[in-house]
């Protein structure tokens, strides 16, 4: 497991190859790469505060439960904090697993969580000036759904 | 007891404070906590008010009003999370 919070950017396809190019067992990895958005040219930057120590714990955490529920071989999540802008990369997450099934479940579920229990923030500068960026309610239920019945 | 306490994103630009030692009497809980800085009227009776969208992290972990403190606590007052 590769749990990085930096200010750098990250290179797909060097994180995507770390996991499977000595492991044989690995038949699927499912990526998911998020990116800033700007829309309409509105958005100048995109700051990323965290909480040290927390957010690696947390996503950690989140890594360990997707590994609980899906046959997962290794998985890689990288969040970028410090300033963006529009178009950068701030979030991957990447599974490797024997089947696709596994690897497509567990991205999303991971991600789904990192949305809404990991400690970062987002705060937007635009023509308007700063603005912290408030949580979606979609968000939440987009990570309830993963709960038992 | 005393206790470590951080704030971040908008709560800490709002509250105009990243960190602070505060000392509050044992026994205690996360809601004894918010009742005490809530006292302090202004932005914290408004911004930590009943109702208002908030989290609190007990040594890194997510809290709730009944969870127990001890001292040298680290707790964290923060929004809901936006990361991804």
């Amino acid at each position: 497991m590769k749990i990085a919070v930096q200010t750098e950017a990250f290179d797909l396809n060097a994180e995507v190859s770390a996991l499977h190019r000595n492991n044989p067992s690995v038949g699927a990895i499912a990526t998911f790469l998020g990116t800033v958005r700007g829309e309409s040219g509105q958005v100048s930057e995109m700051a990323l505060e965290h909480y040290p120590g927390m957010t690696e714990k947390a996503l950690a955490t989140i890594v360990e439960e997707a590994q609980s529920r899906w046959a997962v071989i290794d998985a890689t999540v990288i969040h970028r904090i410090g300033s963006l802008a529009p178009c950068d990369a701030i979030v991957l997450v990447a599974v490797a697993s024997a089947h696709r099934g596994d690897a497509f479940a567990a991205c999303e579920f991971i991600m789904d969580f990192l949305k809404t229990r990991a400690p970062f923030w987002k705060k937007e500068t635009t023509t308007a000036g700063g603005q912290w960026v408030d949580a979606r309610d979609s968000d939440e239920s987009a990570a309830q759904r993963w709960d038992p019945p | 007891m005393t206790l470590k306490l951080l704030f971040f994103a908008r709560l800490r630009e709002t509250l105009g404070v990243s960190r602070e030692s505060l000392t509050l009497e044992a026994p205690a809980t996360v809601a004894v906590l918010l009742d005490h800085l809530r006292a302090r009227g202004g932005v914290w009776a408004t911004e930590l008010a009943v109702g208002r969208n908030f989290r609190i992290a007990v040594n890194q972990e997510m809290a709730r009003l009944d969870t127990p403190l001890s001292a040298g606590d680290e707790v964290a007052v923060f929004p809901p999370v936006t990361g991804g």
